[in-house]
């Protein structure tokens, strides 16, 4: 690879922005596809699926020769509304995950950073922390876990509107029609609120905050991954 | 849970500036159970120091030796494991799969 393929390879990484590798590994023939400039490309189709699925693998070239495709999207960023108690447990976890994560909440005897040592905190409302981290986007997930609507809404709405790749909202079922309430009031049909995983968490009966912050991570994992799972935990998971 | 791969080649970029010699291993195909999925990457400087996998280590040195004749020759090749293999002797995956690691000078 040509050293200023994969800087622009990175500057796109770096920006937050899908590219593709694609090789030819006979004659190590190579170039970078922005995905932006996917529709013009003569492998469109090809890459198109590639970037949908996620999946780097061999396809076949204009020529019948075969190529190479590896799918840079993103990294995952996890944004958290909620500095508590059940945050402080996600954050070794989503480390281990190499998911980047942020922690949103106004309340700023919540959003310490004694209590979040090492960690992107910031204390504002979701409207103004988010507009901070630059916009949601297919690769973010987003876990509302305040339980006050005032915080929680606003960035659930942000979530939907932005097709993240998984939303979650704390709180009980009765909590969450109550939530669904609100949201269709806003505007927001029922496709759109069966995508917020409610109560967050696969259900494995978790009690403590690092067991509920597991549940939480498990149902991003699954979510994100739900092309490899079989039967009904991928119709769960898929939502 | 990508940011790993985006490391790896974030390093690659900055050991070539450096001045380093540098091939990147890439996983382009898979069968059965390997270890590493496709896209999985190995960067190896010219001696020998290396970042990331394209398996669970079961193939790697085999890979680097190969990364080294890349670096000399600048011809990217692509490398096959498997314990069906005649290489197997050397390296093969424990695990029953097979691989295929395309490896490149970054120039």
């Amino acid at each position: 690879m040509r050293l200023d393929t994969l800087s622009a390879l990175n500057a796109e990484r770096a920006a937050r922005r899908a590219a593709l590798i694609v090789t030819d590994p006979e004659d190590g023939g190579q170039r970078l596809v922005r995905a932006a400039a996917i529709d013009v490309d003569p492998l469109a189709p090809l890459l198109r699926e590639r970037l949908r699925t996620g999946k780097s693998g061999l396809g076949e070239g204009p020529d019948g020769r075969s190529v190479f495709v590896a799918v840079h999207a993103p990294p995952v960023r996890l944004v958290v509304i909620g500095a508590v108690h059940i945050s402080q447990a996600l954050v070794p976890l989503a480390a281990q995950l190499d998911l980047d994560l942020t922690v949103i909440d106004p309340r700023s005897a919540f959003a310490s950073p004694e209590r979040f040592p090492g960690v992107r905190l910031i204390a504002a409302w979701p409207d103004e922390a988010l507009r901070d981290i630059g916009p949601l986007d297919a690769y973010t997930a987003v876990a509302a876990l305040t339980h006050d609507p005032k915080i929680d809404d606003p960035a659930l709405i942000a979530a939907l509107r932005a097709d993240c790749a998984y939303i979650g909202a704390l709180g009980s079922r009765k909590t969450h029609a109550r939530r669904a309430e609100r949201l269709r009031e806003a505007g927001f049909d029922e496709a759109a609120i069966g995508r917020i995983h409610a109560p967050i968490g696969l259900d494995i009966g978790a009690v403590s905050p690092a067991e509920i912050a597991l549940s939480i991570l498990a149902q991003l994992v699954a979510t994100l991954r739900k092309d490899r799972l079989k039967g009904r935990d991928a119709a769960d998971a898929g939502r | 849970m990508l940011s790993t791969e985006d490391d790896i080649l974030r390093a690659a970029e900055g050991w070539r500036r450096e001045g380093r010699a540098v091939a990147l291993a890439t996983v382009i195909e898979t069968w059965g159970s390997a270890p590493r999925p496709v896209g999985s990457h190995l960067v190896i400087d010219g001696d020998s120091r290396f970042l990331g996998s394209v398996s669970g280590g079961c193939v790697e040195g085999e890979v680097i030796t190969e990364a080294l004749d890349v670096i000399e020759d600048g011809r990217p090749r692509t490398l096959e494991f498997g314990v069906a293999d005649e290489t197997a002797w050397r390296a093969g995956l424990s695990c029953g799969g097979r691989i295929r690691v395309f490896v490149e000078r970054i120039d």
